[in-house]
This record gives structure tokens, C-alpha cells and sequence, in this order.
């Protein structure tokens, strides 16, 4: 079953029983925590995006965000922008899917980042998890849940990246402020 | 289901987060009390009125309205409270009616939050009345109901309250009526219905106020998975039938490609799909390899750079292994990355192998051999081949993609035929013949993917000088008029087809399209113009611009056979005409790009087989089908 990551644990993308996934979704999901009040509409709604940076020898080459839904190599791919987050069900607003198989041989990194695009800190959001899913059997391989109350909008998640013939995924968990991806870089850099 | 309820009827609530909302049609008070389980309410604090509008979990409106809508959160109820009554009295001394009997009957609803209804009841049979208990929600072993009472009050609200078992019911009701009446006249006219924003704002002060209100979550109206109406089903994604599925692969090795295997109504967008897929394909993959090679490129560049600016390195043998480990890094990089692609091609060459003997004729290229079989269709496809598409990468490998172009054609094509099209070794006159040729093949498929007498082509020819490329069309008769020659020609042709985008244009702005003049030919309508713009006068030219900006809308398109060169004298003038037609060329060239990276792909016009006659039996089957509906 799938890991409950901490901040800094490592993982090894390799299928139980052998074999390298082919491609897994990092999705994402939040909730927008509730405000003093009973009228549910008034809950201000909260977008965050997720984003992927491609890197390559720690030099970013392309990135997957809302405006850039596809990498150019089209291994990344961006489902699409979710503006409101979810009905707390526990399923993914947001996800990006890789095919792993597919990531140009260069790339040795992928970075993903969630950020307020609304500017809300991570204080007023509820339940929001980062996670990641063999893509082929839909089986949870690892969570992360952001742990809220941060005077923060943005967390650099997790990495995925090349080891040996196959990929590992590490749970970064940085906080970071900033409104997209490209704030987030000098906040990144270390974490490579 | 809604359940409407009569008197004394309970029904289960399922949510917990509901609203009730009152309909009277003139001015009530709305308020709701809180009893314990033994039905007592203790004391004023647990009776949410206009004086006092929130409670923990409960809000009412803060004035005599017509419509209200009254919050209530169970889950943030206190434990104590097992029953919440909703009570309606009549506002007093606002010279409004004093019993429920002279106003329609009160209408109550619960409601989720996302409007839906739960329980609704009507208050009938009041008569002196001027207080009334609506509806009580109650707990029972943790669950909580509705259940409609309906019971009156002749002595009004003090008695309603003293009911309730509140001693100082006088005094409280006193309270209410005067709380009522400051909001009356605080109205500036008496409010049609208490508007959500207003009752909203009142919540949220209240709450900041009290600090009492729940905590549990407002959550956004209309949770999925409750038997709500709403459907979360995306409306323009419903699963079309599954595609022909794939043999599973074995494992390890890729799975073996099938023709139709994308989504799609038909197999024909089906394979549409599939060699759109496959355009992507390739040109994802050729990003990938370019960008690795690219990224292998600068660092090696550094890395020699490094190595120069490196005053060890000049000592020995450092500086000549430091290179040669770079040039090794780089080797093995590209190496990795060529792999990778050659990996991806083989698959696609594989897929095509399959999808090409697999296409229908309009996507076919002219040598497979269901143009031998070919006969009129009955219904226009979805696309049209236009022509081959390949990258340097895929060369090797001979692949192609079909370049499929969506019907009806959205843009006029332009068959350059000026010698910055194609290499420098091919004489402009051949490339004039060639140019001529190739806009035949262009049309003769055209013909061909219509039904018969839904597509009329019109061929301008001034000089004369494409009689022999022309030939196949006009020896068929498939024409829908002689070929047009000499400057008179062109602006016959011209008028004519002008008078048809005019009289298209005005019945479909005027929403008559059956006003049009019976002898006006409604087929698509395809204008060749040859050495576009010899015979052309500047009256032409303007006309023929008419046509390229406002004919595609009403079916009129054109097919441009010229050299931009000729039309130099124009200057810029004819700037947008160029950029407005899809660019063809009659030699491989590669000046098309795909949208998704933007590579240049060198694009392949058709050609027919050397000495096939497949042309010529085809345009005879486009002829007999129109003679057959008597064109």
C-alpha cells in the first residue's frame, strides 16, 4: 500500500516484484478551509496550481504548469487547471501525469511544486495532499500531506529523479512564497 | 425525493447543513426555539429571533420579510438540544393583516444548501390565527427529522412562546415585535424579499460578533455523492464507444499497433485521431531527441570552455583527458537519446504499417488500392489528405504522416509555384507544370471525398497555359463550368461567384436560407485560379480578396496556383491573401509546423503512381455520379 512520506524521505519507483513503472500521475487535491460562517458559499475559493519543472544537470529545461499543459517532449502532461480545489472528497484536482518511459534522457529531475495562484496561504487550506499513483493500476505509491497552518503560498513537494535505470521520488516539503513556479526557482535550486 | 408533507408527517434529513426557506407572500417574522429533550426551552438565550438572529447552528433573518431562508448546521447544534421549532407569527402594528387567515397559506421548505428540497409544507386551514409553529426538527437516536405542525396562535406570539414553556413570553414577545418594527422602519421601502447578500452580511457580522457560530465546515453547496441532482459528469466528455482494442502486449515488448485504436464515433475519426495521435507522436519524440542532443551540445561546450579557462590543464595530460571526458559524456548522452528515438519511430513506422492499408479513400495516398474500388460516397468525411508530413528524423526510417485537413476547408490553399518553393536544380517552367498538375491531384480528391454535386469546382485559366495539366479535369467533365480564359473569363467567374457569397451571406444573416433563388448552386464551390494574377485587373484582385476573407463561412474556396513574385507588383496589398491561404507546395518543402512544439516539417504534395490511370478512373466514377443526379 502506499507510504505516508515525510519531509526528506526517499522512495524507489520500482514496481513490487520487479520491474520500473512506466508512468505515474502526481496528483493533488485541497480543500478550502472553512471561514467563520454558515453560509457555504461565502468559502473563499482557492487555487493552486501544480507545477513540474524538467531539469537536466540542475539547469531547468521545461516546465508543465497551467499555461504550459504538455512538456514539448509531451512526457509531462497537465491535466488541466483546477481553479476552486476540490469538494473534499479526496480525489485529485490537479495532476500530472509522466511517462516515465518517455522523459527525454537528459532530463534527470522533475521538480513538483504546488502554489497559491490566489495568494492565500497554505494556512486557509484544508486537507491538501500531494500524491503518487502508478499510473497504470492506479495504485497509491506514496503520500504526502502538506501540513497546513504555514504563513506560506507555495511548497515545493517532491522530486522525481533518475537512479540508476529507474526513478526515485523525494518528499522535499519546502515552504516558499510566490505566485507561480517561476518564484519558486532560487527556492528550488537547493533542493537538487 | 421532496417530500411534501401534511400535518403532523415527520421525514428523515439526511444532511446536515440545511436551509428552511419560508414563503408567505406578505411580510412574516420568522424565528425558531431550542428545546431540550424533554421539550423545555430554557430560557430566552435559546430562542433565535429578529432581536437575536444567531444561534450556534441556527440563523433567521433579522426582519418581517416575505420570503426567508433560515440557516441551520445540526452538526454544530449544542448536544442538549433535541428539538428546533420554526415558528411564523404576523409583524404587529404595521397596519399589515393581523391573522394568518387573510394572507395565502405560509409555505415551508428544508432545503440542502445547493437549493435542493428535502421536505416542503404548506400551512393550510389558519384562520384567526396570527402565530404559528411551522415545522420542529427533532433528534432521535442521533438522527435527526422534520415533522410538519401547523399550529396556530389566535392570542399571537406571547401565547405561541408561553407554549414553549417560556415564562417571560410577554416580555420576549414584546422584544420580537419591536425588533421587527426598528427593521421596518429602517427599510427604506418595505423589502420585496430579504435579498441572500443582505441575510449573508447579517450572518457573518453576527457571527464575528458572538464568536458562536460552528466551526465545521461551510462546505461548497452541493457535495457530490448525496443523491443530489447535479450531475459531475463532464457534459462534452461522455465516453464515446471504446475503440477496436490492442492485442495486450507482452510484456517487456510494445504493444502491437492497430489501426482505430483511439477513440472516436466512427472508425473514420477514429483513425483521424489515430494519425493526428501519431503527428503528435512524432514530433514529441523529435523534441525530445532535439533537446537532449541540444542540452548535450551546450554542455559539453561548457565543459571544453571549462577546461581552456583551466590553467591545470595545461600541465601533462590533464587538460586532454578532461576533454575527452567530456566528449565521452556527450557521446554517450546522444547516444541514449538516439536510442530512445529510434525506439519511438520504430513504433510509429510499425503503427502506420497498419493504418495506412486500413484508410478510406479520402485519406488514402492515390497508390492504395481502394481508389480502385472507389465510388461515390453518400456523405462528406470528416477530413481530407492534402499530403504526406515528415521530420529529418523520421527519414531514415521512411516515415510519413498523413496530413489530414478538416472539410470543409477552412482556408483556400495557395499551390506556390514561384522558384523560392522548391531547390534551386528544378527550372521555373517545370515548376509552373508541376504546380498545375499538382493543384489537379489536389482537386480531383476534393471531387472525389464529396458526394456527387456537392462540391462544383470553377477553374480560371487567363492565358491558357494549364490546358494540358488540366486535361484530367476537363476531359472527365466533372467541371461545373467551361474553364474560364482571358480577362473577361476571370471577371465572369469572379461576378458570379461574388453574387453567390453576397446572396449566401444576406439569407443567413436574415435567417432565410430558404429565400435563396432555385438555380443558385448550393454545393461547395472551389475557384482554381491559374497564374493568379495574370488577366487580373485591380477590380479582380479586390474581388478575388472578397473571396478568400468571406467565402470560406459560405462554402466558396479557392485554390491559388501562383508565384508570389508575379504579384510583386501589388507590393503589400495582397499581404493578408497570402497569409489568409494554406501555403502547398508542388516539391517537398519544409515550411509547414506543427502546433505543438512548431518543428519545421518538410511537407510531400501527393502524387499519383508513375503510369497509373488511377486519376482518370476516378474522375470518370465523380462523372458518372454526377450524370447520375443529372449536373
Amino acid at each position: 500500500m502506499g507510504i505516508d512520506l515525510t519531509k526528506g524521505q526517499a522512495i524507489s519507483l520500482e514496481k513490487q516484484g520487479g520491474g520500473t513503472l512506466t508512468a505515474v500521475r502526481m496528483g493533488l487535491g485541497w480543500q478550502a478551509a472553512p471561514r467563520r460562517g454558515l453560509f457555504g458559499t461565502r468559502t473563499r475559493e482557492i487555487d493552486l496550481d501544480a507545477s513540474a519543472v524538467l531539469f537536466a544537470d540542475k539547469q531547468p529545461v521545461d516546465v508543465v504548469f497551467f499555461r504550459h499543459l504538455v512538456s514539448d517532449d509531451g512526457s509531462v502532461r497537465h491535466t488541466g487547471d483546477n481553479l476552486v480545489g476540490g469538494a473534499g472528497q479526496g480525489g485529485d484536482d490537479e495532476a500530472i501525469l509522466v511517462d516515465l518511459a518517455r522523459v527525454p534522457v537528459h532530463i534527470d529531475q522533475i521538480v513538483f511544486t504546488v502554489n497559491s495562484f490566489t495568494g492565500q496561504t497554505f494556512q486557509e487550506v484544508q486537507n491538501a495532499f500531494c500524491r503518487l499513483v502508478d499510473e497504470t493500476n492506479g495504485q497509491e505509491l506514496a503520500r504526502y500531506t502538506l501540513d497546513g497552518g504555514g504563513q506560506y503560498t507555495a511548497q515545493i513537494m517532491a522530486k522525481v529523479h533518475r537512479d540508476g535505470p529507474g526513478w526515485k521520488m523525494t518528499a522535499l516539503g519546502t515552504a516558499a512564497n510566490g505566485r507561480t513556479f517561476q518564484d519558486l526557482m532560487p527556492a528550488i535550486l537547493p533542493g537538487l | 425525493m421532496a417530500a411534501e408533507l401534511v400535518r403532523g408527517q415527520n421525514h428523515p434529513l439526511t444532511q446536515t447543513r440545511l436551509e428552511i426557506r419560508v414563503s408567505a407572500g406578505r411580510p412574516v417574522v420568522a424565528g425558531a426555539t431550542l428545546a431540550d429533550d424533554r421539550g423545555t426551552v430554557h430560557g430566552t438565550q435559546r430562542v433565535a429571533h429578529p432581536g437575536a438572529p444567531a444561534l450556534p447552528g441556527l440563523e433567521v433573518p433579522r426582519q418581517a420579510a416575505s420570503d426567508h431562508r433560515l440557516a441551520v448546521d445540526l452538526d454544530a447544534m449544542p448536544q442538549d438540544v433535541h428539538r428546533i421549532t420554526v415558528l411564523l407569527a404576523l409583524p404587529v402594528g404595521t397596519g399589515g393583516p393581523t391573522r394568518f387567515g387573510a394572507v395565502a397559506a405560509p409555505f415551508v421548505a428544508v432545503t440542502g444548501l445547493d437549493g435542493t428540497e428535502v421536505a416542503s409544507y404548506t400551512i393550510t386551514d389558519l384562520d384567526t390565527e396570527s402565530a404559528v409553529v411551522a415545522l420542529e426538527l427533532y433528534r432521535r437516536q442521533d438522527a435527526w427529522k422534520v415533522r410538519a405542525i401547523g399550529q396556530g396562535y389566535a392570542d399571537g406570539l406571547a401565547a405561541l412562546l408561553a407554549d414553549q414553556g417560556l415564562t417571560d413570553a410577554h416580555a420576549l414577545a414584546g422584544t420580537i415585535h419591536d425588533a421587527v418594527a426598528q427593521g421596518l422602519a429602517r427599510a427604506v421601502a418595505p423589502p420585496p424579499r430579504a435579498t441572500d447578500e443582505a441575510q449573508v452580511r447579517a450572518a457573518a457580522t453576527a457571527g464575528q460578533a458572538a464568536g458562536a457560530l460552528p466551526s465545521s465546515a461551510p462546505a461548497p453547496a452541493g457535495r457530490p455523492g448525496g443523491d443530489g441532482p447535479i450531475d459531475y459528469s463532464h457534459p462534452g466528455r461522455q465516453a464515446p464507444p471504446p475503440p477496436p482494442t490492442a492485442q495486450p502486449a507482452e510484456p517487456g515488448r510494445p504493444a502491437v499497433p492497430v489501426a482505430g485504436d483511439a477513440t472516436g464515433w466512427s472508425m473514420e475519426e477514429r483513425l483521424y485521431n489515430q494519425v493526428w495521435g501519431m503527428f503528435e507522436d512524432l514530433a514529441r519524440t523529435a523534441a525530445a531527441y532535439r533537446s537532449a542532443v541540444d542540452f548535450a551540445d551546450s554542455r559539453m561546450e561548457q565543459e571544453l570552455d571549462h577546461v581552456l579557462s583551466d590553467p591545470r590543464s595545461r600541465i601533462g595530460g590533464q587538460g586532454d583527458a578532461a576533454r575527452e571526458a567530456a566528449r565521452a559524456k556527450h557521446g554517450a548522452l546522444v547516444d541514449r537519446a538516439r536510442e530512445a528515438l529510434d525506439r519511438d519511430v520504430a513504433q510509429l513506422v510499425a503503427e502506420s504499417d497498419v493504418v495506412e492499408p486500413a484508410l478510406p479513400a479520402a485519406y488514402a495516398r492515390w497508390d492504395n488500392p481502394c481508389w480502385h474500388a472507389y465510388r461515390s460516397p453518400m456523405e462528406i468525411p470528416m477530413a481530407v489528405r492534402l499530403g504526406d508530413l515528415r521530420l529529418p528524423e523520421s527519414e531514415a526510417a521512411g516515415l510519413r504522416i498523413p496530413m489530414l485537413v478538416r472539410l470543409p476547408l477552412e482556408r483556400g490553399l495557395w499551390i506556390d509555384a514561384g522558384a523560392s518553393a522548391g531547390d534551386a536544380l528544378t527550372d521555373a517552367d517545370e515548376l509552373r507544370a508541376r504546380a498545375a498538375h499538382t493543384a489537379v491531384i489536389h482537386a480531383a480528391r476534393l471531387l472525389a471525398a464529396y458526394p456527387a454535386g456537392e462540391f462544383s469546382v470553377h477553374v480560371v485559366d487567363p492565358a491558357g497555359t494549364a490546358a494540358g495539366a488540366l486535361a484530367p479535369l476537363v476531359e472527365a467533365g466533372v467541371l461545373a463550368s467551361p474553364v474560364a480564359r482571358g480577362a473577361a473569363g476571370v471577371s465572369e467567374t469572379l461576378t458570379r461567384l461574388t453574387e453567390r457569397v453576397d446572396l449566401v451571406q444576406m439569407a443567413v444573416r436574415a435567417g432565410a436560407a430558404d429565400a435563396l433563388p432555385p438555380d443558385l448552386d448550393v454545393a461547395e464551390q472551389l475557384l482554381i485560379v491559374h497564374d493568379f494574377p495574370h488577366g487580373f485587373d485591380d477590380r479582380a484582385v479586390t474581388r478575388l480578396r472578397y473571396l478568400a476573407d468571406e467565402g470560406p463561412q459560405v462554402g466558396v474556396h479557392l485554390m491559388l496556383v501562383a508565384d508570389r513574385e508575379d504579384a510583386a507588383e501589388y507590393g503589400p496589398l495582397l499581404d493578408p491573401l497570402w497569409r489568409a491561404l494554406l501555403r502547398l507546395t508542388p516539391v517537398p518543402d519544409d515550411h509547414l509546423a506543427d502546433p505543438w512544439v512548431g518543428h519545421a516539417w518538410t511537407y510531400e504534395p501527393p502524387t499519383v503512381p508513375d503510369g497509373s490511370a488511377i486519376l482518370r478512373q476516378v474522375l470518370a466514377e465523380v462523372a458518372d455520379a454526377r450524370r447520375a443526379r443529372g449536373l
